[in-house]
């Protein structure tokens, strides 16, 4: 089990929405990470601007284990409202903070963890005026009750302060102070420090902290896409914010002022997906960033693409359904919507990021394989990595890189004799050739269609014609798995198993916690192969790795097991090999739960 | 059925426009719609339009939705690359291929079905945003296609081929346009080529949104007697209000502009509309006196066409975007590419 122990345990603060905890929470986290300790920051929070509940989950894991634990060590019960639900959530011999400004409701009492009151509200009462300044001064004042509880080093924290109010140089002694009223009460009051601290390390050298939908963002912008379409929605709004800003930054010519970018806020996804297919029609390459609900609005318009052969690049950040569900709560559940979107038979490419550095560099895979194979792409993150600053290596680019724009053929070609029709196979891969309109006076024109058409590009209700094209399509489709990111595999072996007969599959978020349950399950004896797949269709070593094992645990975090049911539709597994591993209540991913449903699970199989 | 080419017949002596091209370098396939149908006659209108304007149909784009108005773009210039989308969401991809490349003439074509139920929401938009492009609303009072549904356009007291009796009141596209910021609004009919050909090239001239609502109509569906989208109900209600003329920038001007019924419009690129009004005291550059005008004709039964309102002024979409001189869709990825050092120094703000 992890922790607690010297840098290795989990802080929960639980705050009420609208009350500025958010930069008082980033200060902490940040705080640990510059100290050169692995950390996370988990965000859970409501749909709602002001007056719901809220938590921050910090964990600190000198191994660098990067998912969620399932403990929480030190609660910060700022919430009156959840205050129940705060206490009882602790792991035994934990520690809870409260506001002691007011008298814990008596039969709220837990013997198994210790209880710590703190005088809060009356401390920053006494010290400050403005009602609301009190508010955001308390968070301040927690952080520095922690600091001092967990010998955090003070000089990073100032040093965060004055980073954070740099351009507001006025508000940083008030800042100073409240923190300073925390810390000092529990030097003077309490017994300290915990028996779980930091200690500086120097394992987040060369690291950043960063959110998957900002990386997205960037990678757009890396990417060479100019024209981003979009319609609001959680958890997926701050990705275009990432690329709005980076363009602004980045891509708008000095001298004259022009933009090398276009960004439209749409009336409704169903626009948004047009006018992301009417710039990869053009040329232009284009994205458009939802989240499930979007895709159902954008699904006739998916099916138009995959039939017209029009790139353009999707961005699924999945939330919980169904309807509007849980809008700010995590989940993997478009697995099937986005593999199979639209009617009609349609099958797409759809990439699975598992960090934000993988969000950056499939955003840039995206946009090279929509016009490669010249179809929508699909990259399906999810709230977990899109929202949360997750700790990944610091992003790098490669100036070498050149786009692959796919077969666009030019007015040169055309000159030259080039016999240009739309959907002919000339290459036998499947890809046709396309040309950007206005390309040349006589010879490149075509009429793009979502009705029936022929491999020459022309109107047909012709059985045969039309089963030509779209049998190609699914050849196309099929080859797109050999140019997609292809799976990780993570052998038992690393760990002292021997070739073990079970394995693990995942996709995406789930990643962390499923790499700590292998290693941890491996100490305990159970030894298990780990496969993160990164792509559908399918890679070959997809369908190798379930061969190679006999028991297949699929971990994903929907109710129906969707990622499960995709491998046994699409491969050649045998379905009693696969063993579902389902987590869907919304907060990210544990590896205590990992851990325990294929404990039990594996215990089950050796029983019965 | 597959699509057949029209064979392109050359006369002697003909007409060759400024870039040499004669009226059948401007033809699509054949046309598969019903012989007499209405959107036929706006079909060569349009060819003709682009014909006299001497636009290469390469440097044209044409965009569509579903129905037997929006097959039509493939009637049409084939040399120009067209988009036939889905039902009601033609704007979005003219807006989305706007935003990658705005340097074409931009023409859409859909029907009264396609804009103004399913794609409503859509054409609206197009239209706030001040879209660079030719809408030709193709209206039959009837979805052609799914064999004569009423659709919003559908008058009062119209009656289906079968004797049913419309009842909800129609969306009028003209005053619906003026209502969302439309920059340019006319009507007009398939049977009035005189008046039909000029707006069309003026409405291809105009830097923003130029809607033609043009009464085109379905001689299987709706061309019956007790129909208001009839030939014959079209003719006998027509009425001419403002003639416009479009002139190229070159043209020498000879109008004589103080009897208050015509009016000069100068158009970004030079020329000009010419205005030819019936009544002196009704302004088309006034969005408010345009709407009363058209709202008065829907008491008086009268079919209101011509140029009812044009605004030259408003910034189009691409200007408002800054979108730069040449197509987003041209730029090379090295200028693009903000650079590795650049990523170096991004990456500061989260370490
Ligand atoms: C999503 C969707 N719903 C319904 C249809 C069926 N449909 C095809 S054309 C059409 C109506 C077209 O009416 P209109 O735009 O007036 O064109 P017209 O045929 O009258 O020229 C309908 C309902 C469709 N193609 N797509
Ligand atoms: S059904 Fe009506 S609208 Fe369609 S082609 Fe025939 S006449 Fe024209
Ligand atoms: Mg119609």
């Amino acid at each position: 089990m992890s922790g607690p122990a010297l840098n290795d345990f989990v802080i929960r603060v639980g705050n009420v929405n609208g009350t500025g905890s958010a930069s008082a929470n980033g200060l902490l986290m940040k705080a640990i990470f510059r100290m050169g300790i692995p950390c996370i920051g988990k965000n859970v929070f409501p749909s709602n601007i002001q007056g719901l509940p809220t938590w921050y989950e910090i964990r600190v894991n000198g191994d660098g284990y990067m998912g969620r634990s399932g403990d929480i060590h030190l609660m910060i019960a700022m919430n009156a409202e959840t205050y129940a639900k705060d206490l009882a959530c602790v792991t035994p011999g934990g520690y809870l903070i409260y506001d002691s400004t007011w008298p814990r409701p008596h039969m709220l009492q837990r013997d198994d963890i210790t209880v710590i009151g703190v005088p809060l509200s009356q401390m920053v009462n006494e010290t400050f005026q403005v009602a609301r300044s009190r508010i955001l001064m308390k968070n301040m004042a927690y952080v520095g009750a922690v600091a001092a509880l967990i010998n955090m080093d003070m000089h990073v924290v100032k040093a965060m302060v004055e980073d954070m109010f740099a351009s507001k140089q006025k508000l940083i002694p008030s800042n100073m102070q409240a923190l300073e009223l925390g810390l000092n009460y529990v030097k003077e009051n309490i017994d300290h420090p915990l028996p779980f601290t930091l200690e500086k390390m120097n394992k987040t050298k060369g690291k950043v902290m960063i959110d998957g939908n900002t990386a997205a963002g960037l990678g757009c912008v890396y990417g060479g896409a100019t024209v981003g379409a979009w319609y609001p929605i959680t958890p997926s709004t701050s990705l275009m914010d990432s690329f709005v800003k980076y363009c602004h930054k980045l891509r708008i010519d000095e001298e004259t002022g022009e933009h090398k970018f276009a960004i439209i806020q749409a009336e409704d996804e169903l626009a948004a997906a047009g006018q992301a297919l009417g710039a990869g029609w053009m040329g232009a390459r284009a994205f458009t960033p939802t989240s499930g609900a979007g895709i159902s609005l954008m699904n006739e318009f998916i099916g138009f693409g995959y039939y017209s052969e029009t790139p353009a690049v999707f961005f699924d950040v999945q939330r919980v359904g169904p309807s509007t569900g849980m809008p700010t709560r995590t989940q993997q559940c478009d697995i099937m919507t986005t593999a199979y979107c639209s009617h009609g038979d349609t099958k797409h490419i759809v990439l699975y990021p598992a960090d934000p550095k993988e969000c950056f560099e499939m955003a840039v895979n995206a946009l090279d394989l929509a016009e490669r194979f010249q179809t929508p792409v699909f990259v399906l993150s999810d709230l977990d990595i899109g929202m949360n600053d997750w700790m990944i290596d610091e992003l790098t680019w490669d100036d070498s890189y050149v786009p692959d724009r796919g077969k666009i053929v030019t007015r040169q070609q055309l000159d030259e004799g080039f016999e240009f029709f739309r959907f002919l196979d000339v290459d036998g891969d499947g890809i046709p050739y396309r040309t950007l309109p206005g390309t040349h006076p006589t010879k490149g024109a075509y009429f793009n269609r979502g009705s029936g058409h022929n491999k020459w590009g022309k109107y047909t209700e012709d059985s045969d014609e039309y089963k030509e094209v779209v049998d190609r399509l699914i050849v196309k489709w099929q080859n797109s798995r050999h140019a997609c990111p292809q799976p990780v595999l993570r052998k038992a072996s690393k760990f002292g198993g021997k070739k073990p007969s079970a394995g693990i599959i995942a996709i995406g978020s789930s990643d962390p916690a499923v790499i700590e349950a292998q290693e941890r399950l491996a100490a305990e004896g159970i030894h298990l192969d780990y496969l993160r797949v990164r792509a559908f269709p399918f890679a070959d070593a997809v369908e190798d790795f379930m061969a190679e094992h006999d028991t297949i645990y699929v971990v994903e975090q929907n109710r129906d097991a969707q990622l499960m049911t995709l491998l046994v539709n699409e491969t050649n597994v045998t379905k009693n090999k696969l063993v579902s591993v389902k987590y869907y209540a919304g907060e990210p991913l544990s590896y205590k739960f990992v851990m325990g449903e294929i404990t039990a699970q594996n215990n089950q199989r050796q029983t019965a | 059925m597959p699509s057949f080419t029209k064979p392109k017949i050359h006369l002697k002596n003909e007409k060759k426009n400024d870039i040499g091209l004669i009226r059948a370098d401007y033809d699509g396939v054949m046309s598969t719609l019903c012989a007499g149908c209405g959107h036929d006659s706006v079909t060569a209108a349009m060819a003709r339009a682009f014909f006299e304007l001497s636009i290469g149909p390469h440097k044209a784009v044409k965009v569509s939705g579903i129905g037997c108005s929006s097959k039509t773009t493939s009637y049409f210039m084939k040399e120009a690359h067209g988009n036939n989308t889905v039902h009601g969401r033609m704007p979005s991809v003219a807006t989305g291929a706007m935003a990658a490349n705005p340097h074409f003439t931009y023409i859409g074509v859909s029907g009264d079905g396609d804009s103004l139920s399913i794609g409503a929401g859509q054409l609206v938009h197009a239209m706030r945003r001040n879209i660079n492009m030719l809408y030709m609303l193709e209206n039959n009072g009837v979805y052609g296609l799914t064999k004569g549904q009423f659709s919003a356009a559908a008058d009062l007291g119209s009656t289906a081929k079968k004797g049913e009796v419309n009842n909800l009141a129609p969306i009028d596209p003209c005053a619906l346009a003026l209502s969302v910021g439309a920059t340019f609004v006319a009507r007009s009919f398939s049977g009035d080529k005189e008046q039909l050909v000029p707006l069309i090239k003026a409405g291809l001239k105009h830097k923003g949104f130029a809607l033609i609502d043009v009464i085109s109509p379905c001689v299987s569906f709706n061309d019956h007697k007790g129909s208001t989208k009839s030939y014959e109900h079209t003719y006998k209600y027509y009425h001419k209000a403002v003639h416009a003329d479009y002139v190229p920038p070159s043209a020498e001007i000879r109008a004589s502009y103080d009897d208050g019924k015509t009016m000069p419009i100068e158009l970004h690129d030079g020329g000009l509309i010419n205005l030819r009004k019936l009544d002196s005291g009704y302004d088309p550059t006034d969005r408010a006196s345009a709407f009363s005008k058209v709202l008065e004709s829907q008491q008086t039964d009268e079919i209101l066409t011509g140029l009812l309102y044009i605004d030259e002024t408003t910034q189009d979409f691409a200007t408002r975007k800054k979108l730069p001189g040449r197509g987003l869709n041209t730029y090379p990825y090295e200028e693009l590419n903000p650079g590795a050092d650049k990523m170096k120094d991004l990456m500061r703000e989260f370490g």
